[in-house]
């Protein structure tokens, strides 16, 4: 396990090191050349812009300004944006906790709904329950976010007014932020547990046709054990690895569900900052996404390893 | 090599040959994908009636209901969008204040926006645009994830180790912020290339998002028809494809492709929808086509701001996005269980 650990990480920095690559060039070739932009802005302080010039060095060759940016990154520095007007690692932290907030609390609710329907919609297989759940499914994955937002504010904050359709970062209390977070919570949760439900359903069929959950039931143990402690069980080691995989879309927030309620996290600084060619916030929220999908690639195949002792890394 | 050997080769392992002309479903049953490809004598001689692949795919797919309706709705969607758009009288682009944000009438079926425009022509015309990004952004996907897995499947060794290094990498990018980059800072720059070369700046932003969809969404096909290339390279008839002399080439795209085919067909429907909707989002951020290009993604876009006022300039462009995905998901889930041999009874 010990070597399997080393190996993986020298896989992962490697992997890091080509996206940061693909990423920077993607930057710096594109037209219009948005990293000397930033530069030129005139919204940028001179004695910013020199610190920028310096530090990424926009006169050299493109491989000397990438290590220059890279080093700088790995050391902490993320540059400044210039619109909030404070180191970049600042602004990104400061929008962290509301997108957490949202995006956890609905990757919370999407397994809180998927787990159980999907479970039962395994066990009382082709049942009018399964049927139900089985459309909810298909309806929830075929609703894009966008739409879905937009008809709950349509019914709960234009028709019958109940709740705000604004997020306002300004709102204390715990009532009036749940209220104004109920609307993105649902959208986010209720698409998640769709895909969620599928995968829940599909691994606890597999598991419940195993001949170990036949000889539970042939020995006399309860349904419900033979359901919760012989097939469940198994059934959600998938599963917890799945749910590993997705943790980074927690990080990196809902895109455009933050973009619909305008909730100021991480999704909606990385829209801004792409409006506005904030090369550096969007170089940061990138990559910052794309660290934690490679951190916790390796954590599901951990957990994987954990969960099922019949899996051994070698 | 003739291809009637090939099929008494392919054949001979289910050992279900003399019963095939009785029973016609063990037919299917046989881990023969190839045989309404290659209609020769034998095939005739051996089953009375003969059942290809795709003719019990059919009929199964008859059966489920839900995608039926699926395929139904979307045949329906495309001969609107591509056939009911030049024929409806409306213009996408005439302007009338006077009935502003309107809602739905007899003149304008679906209302008007903001600028009076006829919401039913604007969303038959762009209907084309968001179906036509969808097929081909998911031909793309599924065209570069199927060479590259057959290759890497196929040929395994260094190269098979370069290119599942290659697809690991495209899995770890972080794909929604790049597709959002990406759009984004070319935009423009495919938009003057096109008008300079073909008079049609729409054009490129077409290529461009097509793909920028294709290029992030190839590697799930890659490493499900690789995954596919490694057990059916096994399969005693490509040992006798090679036996035989075939070429290379031959047993790659006449022996191995057809019997691998099925997951990557199910794979690109489902793609079509997903596409749909990453252009749709791209469209209604403000990155994708324009405000004046009218697909279903950027009217939503224009509607965004006009909740209150006019709720129908959501509502109609939103709903035909989600009917038009949901139509092609349940496509896929009747392939699916069309084409699985294990299910067809």
């Amino acid at each position: 396990m010990g070597r399997y650990l080393i190996r993986r990480a020298i896989i992962s920095i490697i992997t890091l090191i080509a996206i940061s690559m693909v990423v920077y060039s993607i930057l710096a070739l594109a037209p219009g050349d948005p990293l000397s932009g930033f530069a030129n802005n005139p919204n940028v302080p001179p004695e910013l812009r020199e610190r920028i010039r310096k530090t990424m060095g926009l006169d050299d060759p493109i491989h000397v300004q990438y290590l220059r940016w890279a080093s700088a990154y790995v050391q902490g520095d993320w540059l400044q944006s210039y619109s909030a007007k404070i180191p970049v690692r600042d602004y990104v932290m400061a929008r962290l906790p509301t997108t957490l907030a949202i995006s956890g609390s609905a990757f919370l609710l999407s397994i809180l709904v998927a787990v159980p329907i999907g479970v039962l919609s395994a066990i009382k297989q082709y049942s009018l329950f399964d049927q139900a759940a089985t459309t909810f499914a298909f309806l929830g994955f075929s609703i894009p976010t966008f739409f879905s937002g937009i008809l709950l504010i349509l019914v709960f904050s234009v028709y019958f007014g109940w709740l705000p359709f604004v997020y306002d970062s300004e709102v204390s209390g715990f009532l009036p932020n749940l209220k104004q977070s109920i609307m993105p919570i649902t959208v986010l949760g209720l698409a998640g547990a769709a895909q969620l439900m599928r995968f829940v359903r599909a691994s606890m069929l597999e598991t419940i046709s195993q001949d170990y959950v036949r000889t539970a039931r042939a020995k006399g143990l309860r349904e419900q054990s033979v359901v919760v402690l012989h097939a469940m069980r198994n059934a959600l080691i998938p599963v917890v690895t799945v749910l590993a995989l997705q943790v980074p879309e927690i990080f990196g927030g809902a895109i455009i569900t933050e973009q619909i309620f305008r909730i100021p996290g991480i999704g909606r600084a990385l829209i801004d900052g792409i409006y506005s060619k904030e090369v550096p916030v969007v170089m940061a929220i990138t990559f910052g996404i794309a660290v934690l999908v490679v951190l916790f690639n390796v954590i599901a195949d951990i957990l994987y390893a954990v969960l099922d002792p019949r899996i051994r890394y070698s | 090599m003739t291809q009637g050997v090939d099929i008494n080769l392919k054949t001979a392992p289910s050992g279900t040959l003399g019963k095939g002309s009785t029973t016609p479903s063990a037919a299917v049953n046989a881990p023969d994908y190839a045989l309404p490809a290659l209609p020769t004598i034998d095939a005739q001689l051996l089953v009375k009636e003969q059942r290809s692949l795709w003719g019990d795919a059919w009929r199964q797919f008859r059966k489920h209901k839900l995608a039926m309706a699926g395929l139904a709705l979307f045949i329906f969607m495309l001969l609107a969008t591509f056939i009911g758009s030049p024929l409806y009288p409306q213009e996408i682009d005439e302007i009338d204040f006077s009935v502003s944000g309107t809602s739905v009438s007899w003149e304008h079926p679906f209302g008007t926006d903001s600028l009076g425009r006829d919401m039913l022509a604007r969303m038959l015309w762009g209907g084309r645009i968001s179906l036509a990004v969808g097929i081909v952004a998911a031909l793309v996907a599924i065209l570069l994830g199927t060479a590259i897995g057959a290759t890497s499947g196929f040929f395994g060794g260094l190269t098979d180790t370069l290119l599942m290094r290659l697809t690991d990498l495209f899995i770890s990018l972080p794909q929604v912020p790049l597709l959002l980059v990406i759009s984004f800072l070319y935009k423009q720059a495919f938009y003057d290339f096109f008008q300079r070369r073909t008079g049609s700046g729409v054009t490129g932003i077409f290529v461009l998002i097509v793909l920028v969809i294709g290029l992030l969404n190839w590697m799930p096909t890659s490493r499900l028809v690789r995954a596919s290339f490694l057990a059916t390279k096994q399969k005693e008839f490509v040992e006798a494809a090679e036996a035989m002399g075939s070429s290379r080439a031959s047993q790659m795209f006449r022996h191995i492709l057809p019997n691998v085919m099925s997951p990557i067909i199910v794979a690109a429907t489902l793609g079509v929808g997903a596409a749909i909707i990453t252009e749709s989002a791209l469209s209604f951020l403000g990155l994708g086509f324009p405000s004046d290009i009218p697909t279903w993604g950027s009217m939503l876009y224009e509607a965004k701001d006009r909740f209150e006022i006019a709720p129908h300039e959501a509502i109609f462009p939103g709903t035909m996005i989600f009917l038009t995905v949901l139509s092609i998901n349940y496509i896929g889930d009747g392939l699916r269980d069309a084409l699985d041999p294990r299910k067809t009874q």
